[in-house]
């Protein structure tokens, strides 16, 4: 490669409204002309779209041009003189005679539109639109309010066909379930039949629709836009770190937007972000603290009773029989605040924030601590990409569409390593399909390069290359060093993708038994040894060594935050019994889950908009969002719970605010030299070998809208969910149909799922949802199908059924 | 000028769409000079003629040719028009349904000149009969060696594929037709690229009309200054006019480019039907200006009826007498691009909506007197703001029917109803069955 940069294209000189610019060659007119702050109206044009020039809404006048010039598809060209209605009447006549046609047939029923006060058409047929109309004749009528899947709902009168709708589905998300239908005046955006619009990204079409034609039915009739309070916020729901707006009511939160950040999620969101705020302000939340009282149920107590209960519980024994288990959703400073109560308050390393824990996440995930190498942008940009243990489309929604976005406009080479392919299937370009848990030497052999049939991928392979690792590679033994080895061979960038919003931030913060904030070993833990009083020096445990010992009675306290193993847990058998044998639980969650009811004493905890917080993005994007909605009783958030137990046991940790937390963790959650692998002891799971009627292995997947806690109550986003599903490899269907119900039958019991026959998952694996892992059984494990016992179905996805 | 057939010549032969008899009747000639040719040269045959598109824009068929690159490591395309689906316009289905083999000649010819190795035919879903025609005629090509490898012998490899339209004027837009053949919605693509840079599956590609590739057939094999014997210097050649209406013997006549309307209409069509006087008239098919009687003797040539405020389009001449309504004739276009528009922008889907909702209601004797301005300015507000021509077309008759008969559509707004000497018309205008309104589909969505 040559070191020189490349040349810089040389500007275009162009003239728009009497002013002189100079514009990238390719600048659209209408993208010019905001450069000097003249926004042309527009319908159609949306800048993350292509040009379809279809509202002819934008007509300016170009001098020289037989035509009335669309601004929103015209390239500007060396020398153009462009007027658009600041400075040409012409224009300005187009302009109104666009408006008056969009307004030939729509409804004007502003009064009763969810749009109204925020809507493009409403606003230029203010501007430019005629006061009295010239239309005597009746208008095109359709029924009304059709629903295109269980969330969203379509009128076609309002509708302005500028598809931006369709072009979404088609260019953006690639699952194209919506279309224009019929023509000329009778032309509509509709559905196929009876299919609905399924798609994890259909909310996105609602937010970029220019007039009141789709809308969501969460928020139908629900506000107006005037009422409403808009305040910033991340979304909690993944780790991508999306940035949304939540619309706030009477401090109930409305709707969440997108917001737009071209280096995070451009300008959309994936439906679980958007729509998952329900729980919120559902009346299951626990809003006081509860006590196990004499006759064995938990009852309301005060914060004080509750405090010193658990400050009681923990000071009566050993350090070392306590474990402090957290899931991925802490925020950045309520991580570090447990992390350092553990270790300085309490005393003890068992740690772990993990609910699927497996050694290589030890020795590799403290060494990656800090890193912000790869970014969005530079998964955009970079030439090739290798996926493993990452199935984008369920687990990280946006970035599926950051991949498919560089598919589409960079031609980016994908490849994917392991077993599941998923929807990566329309974008990869290579996939090295292999048996559940054989990660690591597909991993090994592109990393030495010396396999012959794997050349045409290691040829491409380099320092322009991104690995990214999903967080599920570490179940398969030595994928995830081995995943990091492959970047460092070809002098190219790793990433861990993470799941949950928080497990970044969990790294960073030191929420692994051995492993301090930054990544620092126990041994060796430099700046941390000076804030904190004490630092433990023998690792801990993990989580699933805490529930195995809990049952031995060597474990006596258990403090859940943020978690719920006996429904998330790996092993949600093993969490339920340790949770039932060991002496005390605490937990500080949000709803009464079931690990909750299994709990002692109960602190409830403040939901992310009811509080001020940051997370730390799969990227390493640390991003803080402030208070959007009042809190729903008498909850607080972590690290207060933490601080008010510390204090209970004597000791002050020296925070007011979140700000003090911050303030004191953010350097030493600071990349760092001193990273290092934990030495601390993890789990191996044992592996069951196939057998005759078990025969293919399970590779569990978490799909979006799979049954959750932080769902609840989101019940058209549930509702527009696809059934929960097994995908199996057409090879190994023996008979069974597509779309049909089957039980999937594992060593501990069975389940039914609808299934999947697809060529996107190797032969001899089975995709689950790892919700069914709880009737299966746990582990590295194998199945087999069968023909539902109860009466099979077609695949009848409820949406649109309304 | 008289009446001259050049390709024309084999439609009263009862077996010229056979391939024995059209090997009878001297085919084959073209395609036997042109293999082994210099492509290039053939191109410069055909520019060099001067030979202007007959789909209705006059493209000069050989420039068109020019702007292919022939470089691109992709084949080129040559995609056939045969989605004739004008009011009034007829010509390419006789030419399919009589000489098939010279169209196929054309095709071949014009694919060796472009070195296209794949030619599509895109034919009007509704030309069932030419269609088999065609159908016909390619299999008998291949059977005898003139379509597919190694045509003739001489080393040059072409395919013709036969595609049918799903019903749709807007997919003889070529762009929209590229779509559709690609097995999408039928509605114009953004421009550029232009289809001759990448065209059919981003590939290069030609578009032309079949009276288009037909000739260059012709002309490949006589020589350009053959072709400009006939017609004026910038239109040269001759032309295939289809004409309708009240005529006393409508239908297909080859003329040389510049010959009179009035030449045409009277020596060949028996002029007039009896007791009928022309009133208007519309040069090239319906989306074209209407002339009136004033206009009886314009030579028929691309410049010559453009100077006369009109277009030459296909040549689809459709004749119209004082007992028809101008209005009523209108209207009847109208509801056609209405119902044709493909729906994509606002000015061609809104606004024709609007003025057949307005000329049926000042037919139903309701006319405002604002209304006749309201229609004119609407007619410009589509005008050139839509995305592709089908909308310019459609305002045509508007814009012309008010410039040469505004009283009409006083007479009609002041009294309810049309001028006692015009006559009710039977079935077509009545009762265009293929334009449902959109207002009596109420609730009929795909939801």
């Amino acid at each position: 490669m040559s070191d020189v940069a490349p040349e810089k294209p040389k500007l275009i000189p162009i003239t728009i409204d009497g002013q002189q610019i100079e514009v990238e060659p390719g600048t659209l007119v209408i993208r010019a002309a905001e450069q000097i702050g003249v926004t042309i109206p527009r319908f159609c044009d949306h800048p993350l779209l292509d040009p379809v020039a279809a509202c002819r809404q934008c007509l300016v006048d170009v001098d020289g041009a037989r035509k009335p010039t669309p601004a929103c598809s015209e390239q500007v060209r060396p020398d153009m003189v462009i007027r658009t209605q600041e400075t040409s009447e012409l224009a300005r006549q187009y302009q109104r005679s666009q408006m008056e046609l969009l307004l030939v047939n729509h409804p004007l029923d502003c009064p009763q539109c969810d749009k109204g006060g925020e809507c493009p058409l409403q606003d230029q047929a203010m501007e430019v639109g005629p006061g009295e109309s010239r239309m005597y004749e009746k208008k095109r009528v359709f029924t009304k309010a059709l629903p295109i899947n269980a969330q969203i709902s379509l009128d076609r009168e309002r509708c302005v066909l500028c598809a931006r709708c369709t072009r979404f589905s088609k260019q953006i998300s690639g699952d194209p379930f919506i279309e224009l239908f019929e023509r000329g005046a009778l032309e509509q955006v509709s559905i196929y039949g009876d299919q609905p619009y399924e798609s994890y990204f259909a909310g996105n079409v609602v937010q970029i629709c220019p007039v009141g034609a789709l809308t969501s039915n969460s928020y139908r009739f629900g506000a107006r836009p005037f009422d409403i309070k808009r305040i910033p916020g991340i979304a909690f729901q993944d780790a991508s770190g999306a940035n949304v707006r939540h619309d706030v009511r009477k401090g109930v939160i409305q709707r969440t937007l997108a917001r737009t950040n071209l280096a995070v999620n451009d300008a959309w969101l994936d439906d679980k972000n958007r729509y998952g705020y329900e729980f919120i302000a559902s009346p299951d939340r626990l809003t006081t603290p509860l006590l196990r009282g004499d006759t064995g149920s938990l009852q309301p107590a005060s914060w004080v009773r509750a405090v010193d209960a658990a400050a009681e519980v923990l000071k009566d024994v050993k350090p070392e029989e306590v474990a402090i288990l957290t899931g991925g959703r802490l925020t950045d400073e309520d991580a570090y605040a447990v992390s350092r109560f553990a270790r300085d308050v309490v005393g003890t390393d068992n740690v772990d924030f993990r609910t699927s824990p497996h050694p290589d996440d030890l020795t590799v995930l403290p060494t990656i601590a800090g890193d912000t190498t790869v970014t969005n942008t530079l998964v955009e940009q970079a030439p090739v990409v290798v996926i493993a243990g990452l199935e984008p489309h369920e687990e990280l929604p946006l970035l599926f569409l950051r991949l498919r976005k560089a598919w589409r406009q960079n031609q980016q080479k994908i490849v994917v390593v392991g077993p599941v392919l998923g929807r990566l299937e329309e974008i990869a370009w290579q996939w090295i399909p292999t048996e559940v848990g054989g990660e690591a030497a597909a991993l090994q052999a592109l990393a030495t390069g010396d396999h012959e049939l794997l050349a045409p991928i290691t040829d491409v392979l380099g320092a322009d290359t991104v690995v990214l690792a999903g967080e599920r590679l570490s179940g398969s033994p030595d994928a995830l060093p081995a995943a990091h080895a492959l970047a460092d061979a070809v002098g190219g960038a790793f990433a861990w993708v993470p799941r949950r919003p928080g497990s970044r931030g969990a790294v960073e913060a030191g929420l692994l038994p051995g492993s301090l904030p930054g990544g620092r070993p126990l041994a060796t833990p430099g700046p941390v040894a000076d804030v904190w009083n004490r630092v433990p020096s023998a690792p801990g445990k993990d989580a699933a060594s805490v529930f195995a010992d809990a049952i031995d009675g060597t474990i006596k306290v258990i403090w859940l935050i943020g978690v719920d193993p006996v429904a998330d847990f790996v092993d949600a058998d093993l969490a339920r019994r340790a949770l039932e044998s060991v002496q005390t639980v605490i937990a500080s969650d949000l709803m009464p889950t079931e690990s909750v009811r299994r709990a002692d004493i109960v602190f409830p905890a403040a939901a992310p908009t009811e509080r001020v917080g940051s997370f730390t993005s799969w990227e390493g994007r640390r991003q803080a969002w402030p208070q959007a909605t009042g809190a729903a009783g008498h909850v607080l958030p972590d690290w207060d719970i933490v601080r008010q137990v510390a204090r209970g046991m004597g000791t002050d940790l020296g925070w007011e605010t979140a700000n003090d937390v911050r303030r004191e963790a953010a350097p030493l959650m600071a990349v760092t030299d001193e990273r290092g692998p934990s030495v601390a002891e993890g789990t191996v799971w044992s592996s069951q070998a196939p057998s005759p009627d078990r025969p293919l292995a399970v590779a569990p997947v978490p799909f979006l809208l799979q049954e959750a806690t932080m769902l609840a109550d989101a019940k058209e986003l549930l509702a527009s969910a696809p059934p929960a599903s097994v995908w199996v490899n057409p090879a190994d269907a023996d008979g069974l149909t597509d779309g049909h119900l089957v039980t999937v039958t594992g060593p501990d019991g069975s389940v039914e799922l609808t299934l999947a026959v697809t060529p996107s998952v190797a032969q001899g694996a089975v995709v689950v949802p790892t919700t069914a892992l709880r009737e299966l059984g746990a582990g590295m494990t194998h199945v087999g199908l069968a023909p539902a016992s109860s009466p099979s179905t077609p695949d009848t996805a409820s949406a649109g059924d309304a | 000028m008289p009446q001259v057939k050049v390709l024309s010549k084999r439609y009263d032969e009862p077996d010229a769409h056979t391939l024995e008899g059209y090997t009878r009747l001297d085919g084959w000639r073209a395609l036997k000079r042109v293999l082994g040719q210099d492509p290039a040269a053939l191109r410069d045959v055909v520019k060099d003629s001067g030979l202007r598109g007959r789909g209705g824009a006059g493209f000069p068929t050989g420039l068109k040719w020019s702007f292919v690159p022939q470089d691109t490591g992709k084949p080129v395309y040559l995609v056939v028009n045969a989605d004739e689906s004008e009011p009034g316009t007829f010509k390419d289905r006789e030419l399919m349904e009589r000489d098939p083999f010279q169209l196929i000649e054309g095709i071949i010819c014009s694919a060796y000149a472009l070195n296209s190795p794949r030619s599509f035919i895109f034919i009007r879903g509704e030309y069932l009969f030419p269609g088999i025609r065609l159908e016909e005629a390619l299999a008998e090509a291949y059977a005898a060696g003139y379509l597919g490898e190694d045509i003739q012998g001489s080393g040059f490899s072409h395919h013709i594929t036969l595609h049918y339209g799903s019903g749709a004027y807007i997919c003889g837009e070529e762009t929209a037709l590229l779509e559709a053949l690609e097995g999408r919605r039928g509605q114009p693509r953004l421009r550029p690229p232009f289809p001759a840079v990448a065209g059919l599956y981003a590939s290069p590609t030609v578009i032309n009309n079949v009276e288009s590739i037909a000739a260059a057939g012709q002309i490949m094999e006589h020589g350009a200054n053959w072709w400009k014997q006939w017609g004026p210097e910038r239109s040269p050649g001759t032309k295939l006019f289809c004409v309708s209406g009240e005529v006393a013997r409508p239908g297909n006549y080859e003329f040389p480019m510049g010959t009179p309307a009035r030449e045409i209409i009277e020596e060949a069509c028996g002029g007039m039907l009896p007791g009928r006087n022309l009133k208007f008239w519309a040069p090239g098919g319906s989306s074209t200006p209407l002339l009136t009687a004033e206009h009886y003797d314009v030579p028929m040539d691309f410049d010559s009826i453009a100077q006369a405020g009109s277009l030459m389009g296909t040549g689809a001449m459709m004749m119209y007498s004082d007992k028809t309504s101008v209005i009523e004739a209108t209207l009847n276009w109208i509801r056609f691009y209405e119902h044709e528009s493909c729906g994509k922008c606002t000015p061609c889907r809104e606004g024709n909506f609007w003025v057949g909702q307005i000329l049926e209601r000042m037919l139903g004797g309701r006319g405002r007197p604002e209304d006749i301005d309201t229609l004119d300015e609407l007619a410009d507000n589509i005008f050139g703001r839509s995305f592709c021509a089908l909308a310019d077309g459609a305002t045509s008759s508007v814009k012309s029917s008010i410039k040469y008969f505004r009283e009409e559509y006083e007479y009609l707004i002041a009294n309810g109803r049309l001028p006692e000497h015009i006559e009710a018309h039977a079935g077509p205008i009545a009762d265009n069955a293929q334009s449902d309104r959109p207002r009596m589909m109420v609730g009929t969505g795909h939801v």
